[in-house]
């Protein structure tokens, strides 16, 4: 399995230092593969790490964020990387679509001068070639090329998350990070651009790590899922796997409280409050319990759970979860 | 709204405000106690019976105020006749436009050093934000802020001619006075130099401060962040994605700064005693020459409104979001 | 006392114990504190008044004197103790900055409340007056008000003049920051209740969005005062102050006309000069301070240096 993932990522752990309040610890431990055409899941609550993961492995986190571990593209390790050095692999290997389209594209900047950029930087081709591709990727993403010279303020909210996926495709990169990419939109929008997303990978056969809150999307586009909780990895493992047979009681809630996995897009169950009805909440970073992370509102927790962290223990061929009771 | 409308309500409101300022010039000139028609020549001047008939005629002065006494009024400003300086004996129009020149020569030296260091410091200090660089020009920004113009003007002066040996006052030496600007130049710039440097002061901390705040508020929107998810290095994303987002702000900002620099121009004109419309207007204050002083009130205040809509109408063709709505 | 004064008391002991740990703030306050006491006690603070005039052995009067036993900061051009002059000076400029700061407050709250609060006509009104007076040069505009004022022979001090100027022309950025609040705190729950109930609009002014938007005005206000301050000064400088009673620009009207820069005499025009840049300088900190606390910031921004990578032991990996 090693020796064929793209991307490596080994004991993450993300540290935000806060004035007057000590360290937030955001992430614990984290680790999980990338294969090449792979579609990888990251799921939980807001607020469990899932976009701060993503964040420390491009390196992009503000001066007050502390990272360790090692996250290896093709064997380079990403954290022993100068900020130079790392800055070619930015895109050129490792692009992100962000949350909310709307403010991620420059407002007085053309649309297709953007996506030329990201590829000049790199000085992948010429400007002229570029020009050419800059079309071919708006094309790609069902945006006719004219309107490459339009501003974003034009576009309508699902064509500049389609833009934005266009940008990101610029460089070719080996693997392609969606952060929630259809939150801010609208049902219909949501579908077109997982639609495009799937598409575009069966075609270019990137790999690509979606972050996300909704279990529909996760079913209908991902191979293995990692379902996170309070900064820490709860479960990880095959997609149908995890929907078949759960084996963290965090994964098993989630999955109660989500009605019908065949309708996923049923605009009346917004995981989000689905989410919500796990009495409780998730742990304050700056004051995490001494055990496991989610005991408070586990509901089948015991007295160990409370005072000793449970460690990630396989359960199954390539199946691996968090839980004492697991023993 | 379209751009059209847009610029078309600009140029409505600009009628309308040198509307108002005629109006205030109108009233003023009407309310000074005494013969109106010696407003306009001045107490003490003897001239002809003749003579002040036709003026009375031409101010309309021996019409009722409203409408006739204004508008004939408003039509001899627009023809460019201001009245007769009771100080000077000369045309008020013709004085105001021998020191125009002098004054847009202050005025657009120290604007251009000012808006080009402050928005660079500006720039540098909301990048680098919290350094001991941002709090030292924030400092300096706030003292500028709180020191009179004339007194930075007081100090300078003083400092510059005791050390530098650099000229106390006016625009060339005495020996020079009445050639060609140009043929002087040398003489010229000694003089400009603690003028200049007084404005340039003064508005160097208020540009930074808009600037300062303008990119921290760019450099905290998504795009920069996917500008630096690209790959680029700081400096790429300062100069490609924050500079021109964070100036278009800084363009309303000038605009709306003329006034303030009318301001400027007329307290280190009269520290300077340097020959432009702002000492004209100190002296005719001074020597209470209401003709000349209402005359270079009205050429100011039109000036600043006609330089304000045309900082709109740049704003327009700068910012793509006006100009396509 | 309803619900919104006490919180409003509450909220200005929480406010008290953040704005003591602010150095800027408190340094502001400071400034601004002691020129007030030294404007209060003036007398106390020298034997002579300001028209008082120092004379030598043989009586003439000792004119541009360097600071000396004679007073601390020597004397003018007519021998008159400038250190008298300066503490007296802090009763003009304050008085008129103060009274002229809040003629403006005072116009500009009431306007942006009654614009905010009713809308319609008189908030369009509003608006486009303070337009207009946005782009009309200011200090061409005074100068030529307090000019044709002075020449009407009205039974008023000049001083009085002064104020009313720089006081009713001052009052436009104040309505518009109150106007803004206002609309927003109308939007809210409960003065749609206290509506729903039946509340006078008086009353609803007075009990639900007064005390909402005091802090903002009173922040403004400290503003407000280190403009009316320095414009007083401005204007005194160009020769529109009372000579009787000389404020800070006043002194410096005297200092640069009757040749104290050729004169070498800094002492005459330095310290009228520091005087206006410490009160300015101070209700700029402290307003500065004050808006900031009801307006926080944002707290970073994306460029703002790299996370830093934690070398780990390899074994952990």
């Amino acid at each position: 399995m090693a020796e064929s993932a793209l991307l490596r990522v080994c004991n993450l752990n993300t540290e935000f230092i806060i004035p007057d309040k000590g360290p937030a610890r955001a992430l614990e431990d984290v680790s999980f593969e990338v294969h090449p055409g792979e579609t990888l899941g990251l799921v939980g609550e807001s607020g469990c790490g899932k976009t701060t993961a993503l964040m420390s492995i491009l390196r992009l986190l503000p001066s007050n964020a502390r990272i360790s571990g090692q996250v290896f593209f093709k064997d380079v390790d990403l954290f022993g990387l100068s900020e130079k050095q790392m800055r070619a692999y930015r895109w050129r290997e490792l692009a992100i679509v962000f949350q909310g389209a709307m403010n991620a594209l420059n407002p007085v900047m053309r649309v297709g001068e953007q996506i030329r950029e990201a590829i000049t930087l790199h000085g992948l081709m010429s400007s002229s070639e570029a020009e050419m591709r800059v079309g071919e990727l708006l094309e790609l993403v069902g945006i006719p090329k004219e309107r490459g010279a339009q501003y974003p303020f034009q576009y309508s909210g699902g064509m500049r998350q389609r833009a934005m996926i266009a940008m990101a495709l610029a460089c070719s990169p080996s693997v392609l990070f969606a952060d929630e990419p259809t939150t801010a939109l609208d049902v219909m929008v949501q579908a077109q651009v997982l639609e495009l997303l799937n598409d575009i990978q069966q075609r270019l056969g990137l790999a690509i790590v979606l972050v996300t809150h909704d279990l529909g999307v996760v079913a209908e586009m991902c191979d293995t899922v990692v379902v996170m909780y309070g900064g820490k990895v709860a479960e990880y493992g095959p997609v149908d796997v995890i929907f078949n047979d759960p084996q963290h009681p965090y994964t098993q809630k989630l999955l109660e409280s989500f009605p019908d996995l065949n309708e996923p897009t049923d605009p009346s169950t917004d995981s989000r409050q689905v989410l919500a009805s796990i009495p409780g909440a998730p742990p304050r970073l700056t004051e995490i319990p001494p055990g496991c992370r989610f005991e408070p509102r586990c509901h089948v927790r015991i007295e160990k759970c409370k005072t000793e962290s449970p460690p990630l223990m396989d359960v199954g061929e390539n199946h691996l979860a968090a839980c004492h009771l697991l023993k | 709204m379209s751009r059209r409308d847009y610029l078309l309500r600009k140029f409505l409101f600009s009628l309308l405000t040198i509307f108002v300022v005629l109006v205030i010039n109108f009233m003023l000139f009407r309310v000074l106690p005494g013969d109106p028609v010696r407003s306009v020549i001045g107490r003490n001047v003897r001239i002809s019976a003749e003579m002040q008939a036709s003026l009375r005629e031409q101010f309309g002065l021996d019409k009722p105020v409203f409408p006739d006494q204004f508008f004939a009024t408003l039509q001899q400003w627009a023809g460019g006749n201001l009245g007769v300086s009771w100080s000077l004996r000369q045309p008020v129009a013709e004085v105001l436009m021998s020191k125009l020149g002098n004054t847009l020569l202050l005025i657009g030296l120290g604007q251009v050093l000012s808006i080009v260091f402050g928005v660079a410091l500006g720039l540098f200090a909301g990048w680098k934000r919290k350094t001991s660089f941002d709090v030292g020009s924030l400092t300096f920004s706030l003292i500028a802020w709180a020191t009179p113009t004339f007194w930075l003007g007081i100090i300078l002066l003083a400092a510059g001619s005791t050390w530098l040996g650099l000229p106390t006052g006016g625009i060339v030496s005495p020996q020079n006075v009445g050639k060609p600007l140009y043929t002087v130049l040398p003489d010229l710039a000694r003089h400009l130099v603690l003028p200049t440097l007084t404005m340039t002061i003064l508005y160097l901390g208020e540009y930074m401060l808009i600037m300062r705040s303008s990119i921290l508020e760019v450099l905290s929107e998504d795009y920069i962040l996917t500008a630096k998810a690209k790959g680029m290095s700081h400096w790429q994303v300062l100069w490609r994605h924050g500079l021109k987002n964070a100036m278009l702000p800084i363009v309303t900002m000038i605009a709306l700064n003329l006034g303030f620099t009318v301001s400027g121009a007329i307290y280190i004109e009269t520290v300077f005693s340097y020959d432009g419309l702002g000492k004209l207007f100190h002296t005719a204050l001074v020597r209470q020459d209401y003709p000349l002083l209402q005359g270079a009130f009205l050429l100011l205040a039109v000036s600043v409104i006609v330089a304000n809509m045309l900082a709109d109408i740049l704003y327009t063709t700068l910012d793509p979001r006006v100009k396509a709505n | 006392m309803n619900e919104s004064w006490l919180l409003f008391k509450r909220s200005l002991s929480d406010f008290w114990r953040i704005f003591r740990r602010n150095r800027m703030g408190m340094t502001g306050a400071v400034l601004v504190l002691a020129a007030v006491m030294v404007a209060v006690i003036a007398p106390a603070l020298s034997p002579y008044t300001p028209a008082t005039v120092i004379r030598d052995e043989a009586g003439r009067g000792l004119t541009f004197a360097p600071p000396s036993v004679h007073g601390p900061l020597g004397t003018d051009d007519a021998g008159r103790d400038v250190w008298t002059q300066l503490v007296y000076g802090a009763r003009i400029s304050l008085t008129v900055g103060f009274m002229a700061g809040f003629i403006a407050m005072f116009v500009g709250s009431l306007l942006g409340i009654l614009a905010g609060y009713f809308g319609g006509w008189l908030d369009n009104l509003l608006m486009r007056v303070t337009d207009v007076l946005l782009v009309i040069p200011d200090l061409p505009l005074m100068l030529v008000l307090v000019a044709t004022l002075r020449q009407m022979e009205l039974k008023v001090s000049p001083l009085t003049v002064l104020i009313l100027v720089i006081g009713l022309l001052y009052w436009t950025s104040t309505a518009r920051l109150v106007r803004s609040q206002v609309l927003s705190i109308k939007e809210r729950q409960f003065v749609a209740r206290a509506r729903a109930i039946g509340a006078g609009h008086f009353h609803i002014i007075r009990k639900h969005i007064l005390p909402q938007i005091m802090p903002l005005i009173v922040a403004n206000t400290v503003l407000i005062l280190s403009t009316a301050i320095l414009i007083e000064s401005g204007l005194a400088f160009l020769g529109l102050g009372d000579p009787t009673q000389p404020s800070w620009g006043t002194m410096l009207n005297f200092a640069f006309d009757r040749n104290a820069i050729s004169n070498g005499a800094w002492w005459f025009y330095l310290p009228p000069g520091l005087a206006i840049v410490w009160v300015s300088l101070g209700c700029v900190l402290l307003g500065n301070v004050l808006e900031e606390m009801l307006n926080p910031r944002l707290m970073g921004h994306h460029l703002e240096g790299e996370a830093r990578v934690v070398k780990t032991e390899a074994g952990r990996g």
